[in-house]
């Protein structure tokens, strides 16, 4: 819509009827929208690393490590299941978590591609990939809780005597009480936002295939989703490396 | 369900690929792959500690302006968008990073008060 004569003169630039950000509203507001959202995701990451920094760290050798409610666990003692076996394979089951959505954003960006180009055959098969990765992602993450939450058949014993296996938001074989609340917290909250952009995902989806954005002329809704999509894939890496490397 | 229909709804044109661009996101695909087989082989062979955490910070990092700036495409955007949103995010990194600090002022402080 921006004209060359328009862009020279600033103050016409932002008096109205030209995008002075050279994207269009919807873009605009998706941007501005996933700033909030990192605001939110950030409130969650600075209580995590103010309450981790405000108690012990593991300092002994890896090996002897055990639990214990006087320092904060090492992620690579606590996340060690994969499903169907009881041999332990530290951090490969959110390893392969990690690259299930990585390569979700790869595929949504293939389905922006194809949405450039007004390939409506492309945008569907990309989108239904997408689609299926999320679904993939979350499967894996009800499967990881369950793992968390059942626990070992060890257990530990807690202050009062009793022995707990796995972890609730009360108490936890794993740690401090405030490890397993910060888990359910970020986790559950990041896997809200994978299972809303499913549900976005499949209405886009939806209308790619009704004609929707054919008759519209233009694939930008593709864009926006896909805008949230990696936003969300980004969130994920961040949770990864503060929660589960760290 | 729709493809025999298309004649009769306003079709557009469809461009035909470009590999180079799609050569371009499997490129940066392969490196956030990369990036995160590194840090996965950091955790198991490097102490733990400062050293160890400012290098996962680092790579999520280099991980994130690949996401940002090549799948988002901010890279590519007018100026004054790319400061609108890394400017606010500044603030944000500076804002955990000094919680941190009085994580760890907590923590010594309260060792002060109960031992």
């Amino acid at each position: 819509m921006a004209t060359a004569a328009v862009d020279n003169d600033n103050k016409n630039l932002w008096g109205g009827g030209v995008e002075p950000m050279k994207v269009s509203y919807g873009k605009l507001m998706m941007w501005f929208f996933l700033l909030s959202d990192a605001l939110s995701f950030s409130g969650l990451l600075i209580t995590y690393g103010t309450i981790r920094y405000s108690h012990d760290a593991y300092n002994g050798l890896i090996d002897k490590f055990v639990f214990s409610d006087t320092y904060w666990p090492v992620p690579e003692k606590v996340f060690t299941h994969i499903p169907f076996t009881h041999t332990p394979f530290p951090l490969v089951f959110v390893g392969i978590m990690t690259f299930i959505l990585i390569m979700s954003s790869v595929t949504m960006v293939l389905a922006v591609e194809a949405g450039h180009r007004n390939d409506k055959n492309d945008v569907q098969k990309w989108l239904l990939w997408t689609i299926l990765g999320g679904i993939a992602f979350v499967g894996c993450q009800a499967w990881e809780w369950t793992i968390f939450i059942t626990g070992s058949e060890e257990g530990r014993m807690l202050y009062d005597g009793s022995i707990f296996h796995g972890a609730n938001l009360r108490a936890n074989e794993y740690g401090p009480v405030p490890f397993a609340d910060l888990f359910f917290f970020i986790t559950g909250f990041h896997g809200t936002h994978v299972t809303s952009g499913i549900i976005i995902n499949i209405i886009v989806f939806y209308n790619t295939a009704i004609g929707t954005y054919e008759q519209r002329g233009h694939y930008e809704m593709v864009e926006k989703v896909g805008l949230y999509w990696h936003f969300v894939d980004l969130v994920w890496l961040f949770v990864f490396t503060f929660f589960y490397l760290v | 369900m729709s493809h025999a229909h298309h004649e009769s709804t306003p079709s557009l044109h469809v461009h035909p690929k470009d590999p180079a661009k799609i050569r371009k996101v499997w490129v940066t695909a392969g490196i956030l792959a990369f990036v995160t087989g590194i840090e996965f082989i950091c955790a198991f062979t490097m102490h733990r500690g400062p050293f160890l955490t400012s290098i996962f910070v680092l790579l999520t990092f280099v991980k994130t302006f690949y996401i940002v700036g090549e799948f988002m495409h901010l890279k590519y955007e007018a100026k004054i968008l790319i400061w609108s949103i890394v400017l606010p995010v500044m603030f944000i990194i500076w804002l955990i990073t000094a919680l941190l600090m009085e994580g760890g002022y907590i923590f010594v402080e309260r060792g002060m008060i109960f031992n």
